[in-house]
């Protein structure tokens, strides 16, 4: 039961928010020393059970490299968003005139999901993305049909643009083959010695992200339902002349 | 035939320019810890294999050691926003194309390695999604390249542009891959196992109930680590693979598929997944969001409580062919 410790590790460490990697560093040796220790070990079991621990995280660390390898790709992006890639998807993005905010964010969560999909996971975000537009212009769209928000309202469209981006990035990148969740249930699986190729497992990611789009679209659907019920309670002034 | 040890070399010497550029950043004032951090991982991708495991602990130690200090962000030139702008009015959505080229690679790479003959003798077909991948990347970059041309560092600088705005969390994901196999040496999965199977009748002999307790341990495993890559490798060292899969017969790939994705429902529910729920509440200054469920989060619980349902129900119904 002492190897569970590590487990305590993360979960203090990220309670008192200090460094994930310092955290899982200190997880690591906390859990390779539980896992020596015996009530009639000394400090040279213990230090050495700490060295033995080290190699062990090295060794796995170094037959995992390859899940840092994707971060090459950042090369060809970044060229590209030199030349414009960002622009050019908020070009396309803003000369949809989506009438609702749920619409707008359905379509964003739609492309967003695509995109993730074919591995450019780095074309949405919350400080690229969210705050300088989803989140403005579903803000706007309320505004534009039922005047001035109330700050319940405006957080609560706030709060959606957030988890739009976060619900359509989880669901729609485990379809492409190269990111790092595929790549660490392959890693875990080969460990067991089992073999299996990405393009094996990214197939079964298409289920759920049918599923994450439904439920999702349901949500933003009841999202404009919402908004209209709770806003039209004070009719636009423009609407009641006649 | 090109095997994965090329494409390490390729991430080492990418790491190195990242270094080396790091290094001769004047306006980066932590320069030469940025220097450190991604000229360690460059020994590590070039010479990971010679310096043994120990060898290897110190040089993650180092990485650690050097996050916990705080890298910079550098400042390479690039662009402004108006180039930008002007140049994706005039290329419009041709621009896309390049993009599209690294994961079309990864797939047919993929299957002509699997496939094809010539594919085979080309590219190591058990490794062949990660090389077809890094060859996408090369192509892609060649293309614009020759398309666009651009200064000729400038593939390195975009690089480390955004690798600095990514910062040590990019080596998070293959330290938790590497926690994850210290667990399993020590035999935590095999604990968390024993608690399970000790609580939750039926276990062993029910499809059913292994795969809810698979499915919802992956995602309150997941809230507790704020990170499905920490729950993945336990909950699935302990109930998993013993159960849904070696016990009654789950297919592994379809398994571990569907589980990471019950952990990513978790992943929507906590706090503790700082940069998807607290960061954006950050920038959106969302009053609460101090509050451990801020409005992202409560935004977030109705759709990924309907999604976990949903993916015991496409676990049970499709993992046992």
């Amino acid at each position: 039961m002492l190897v569970l410790l590590g487990i305590g590790v993360v979960v203090l460490g990220f309670a008192l928010r200090a460094n994930p990697l310092v955290v899982v560093m200190a997880a690591a040796l906390t859990t390779g020393l539980a896992a020596a220790w015996t009530p009639d070990a000394d400090l040279q079991m213990m230090y050495d059970a700490a060295l033995a621990t080290i190699a062990a995280f090295g060794k796995a660390f170094n037959d995992s490299r390859y899940v840092s390898i994707v971060w090459v790709v950042l090369a060809a992006i970044g060229l590209l968003e030199r030349a414009g890639l960002q622009e050019r998807a908020r070009i396309a993005i803003a000369n949809v005139k989506a009438a609702t905010t749920g619409r707008l964010l359905w379509l964003y969560f739609v492309i967003r999901q695509a995109a993730a999909a074919l591995g450019l996971t780095s074309l949405g975000g919350h400080a690229q993305m969210v705050r300088p537009l989803v989140a403005p212009m579903a803000e706007g769209a309320a505004e534009s049909k039922y005047g001035a928000l109330p700050d319940r309202e405006r957080y609560l469209i706030r709060a959606h643009a957030a988890s739009a981006d976060n619900i359509a990035l989880f669901f729609g990148e485990d379809i492409f083959i190269a990111i790092a969740s595929i790549l660490l249930i392959k890693g875990f699986l080969e460990q067991n010695g089992i073999i299996v190729e990405p393009l094996q497992l990214s197939i079964w990611a298409i289920p759920t992200a049918i599923a994450a789009l439904l439920i999702h679209s349901l949500r933003l659907w009841l999202l404009d339902r919402r908004l209209k019920r709770v806003l039209e309670a004070k009719p636009a002034q423009s609407e009641v002349a006649p | 035939m090109i095997t994965l040890p090329h494409i390490y070399i390729v991430g080492g010497l990418f790491f190195a320019a990242l270094a080396i550029l790091s290094a001769l950043d004047q306006a980066n004032a932590r320069r030469l810890r940025n220097a450190a951090f991604w000229g360690l991982l460059a020994l590590s991708f070039l010479l990971g294999d010679r310096i043994g495991d120990f060898g290897n602990g110190l040089l993650a130690l180092g990485l650690v050691v050097l996050a916990a200090f705080g890298l910079g962000i550098g400042k390479p030139k690039t662009t402004t926003p108006e180039e930008r702008r002007a140049s994706a009015e005039r290329r419009g959505n041709l621009l896309f194309l390049p993009a599209l080229i690294i994961p079309a690679a990864a797939l047919i790479g993929t299957l002509a390695a699997k496939e094809t003959e010539w594919g085979a003798a080309l590219i190591q077909p058990t490794q062949a999604t990660l090389i077809s991948l890094a060859l996408g990347v090369l192509i892609a970059v060649a293309v614009v390249m020759l398309w666009l041309r651009p200064p000729l560092l400038a593939p390195l600088q975009e690089g480390r542009r955004l690798m600095d705005s990514v910062g040590w969390a990019a080596i998070l994901p293959q330290m938790l891959a590497s926690l994850g196999a210290v667990f399993l040496a020590a035999g935590v999965g095999e604990q968390v196992g024993t608690i399970f199977s000790q609580y939750v009748p039926g276990l062993e002999t029910s499809r059913t109930i292994a795969v809810i307790a698979y499915c919802v341990g992956m995602a309150l495993f997941t809230i507790i680590m704020g990170n499905a890559f920490a729950a993945f490798p336990v909950m699935t060292a302990a109930v998993g693979l013993p159960f849904v899969v070696v016990a009654l017969g789950g297919d592994p790939a379809r398994v571990c598929a569907i589980g990471m994705l019950a952990g990513f429902c978790g992943t929507l529910m906590t706090p503790m997944a700082a940069n998807f729920n607290v960061v954006p509440a950050n920038l959106l200054e969302l009053p609460d969001r101090k509050a451990a469920l801020n409005g992202v989060i409560r935004a977030q619980i109705p759709t990924a409580i309907p999604l976990l349902i949903a993916n015991i129900i496409l676990m049970r119904f499709l993992a046992f062919p």
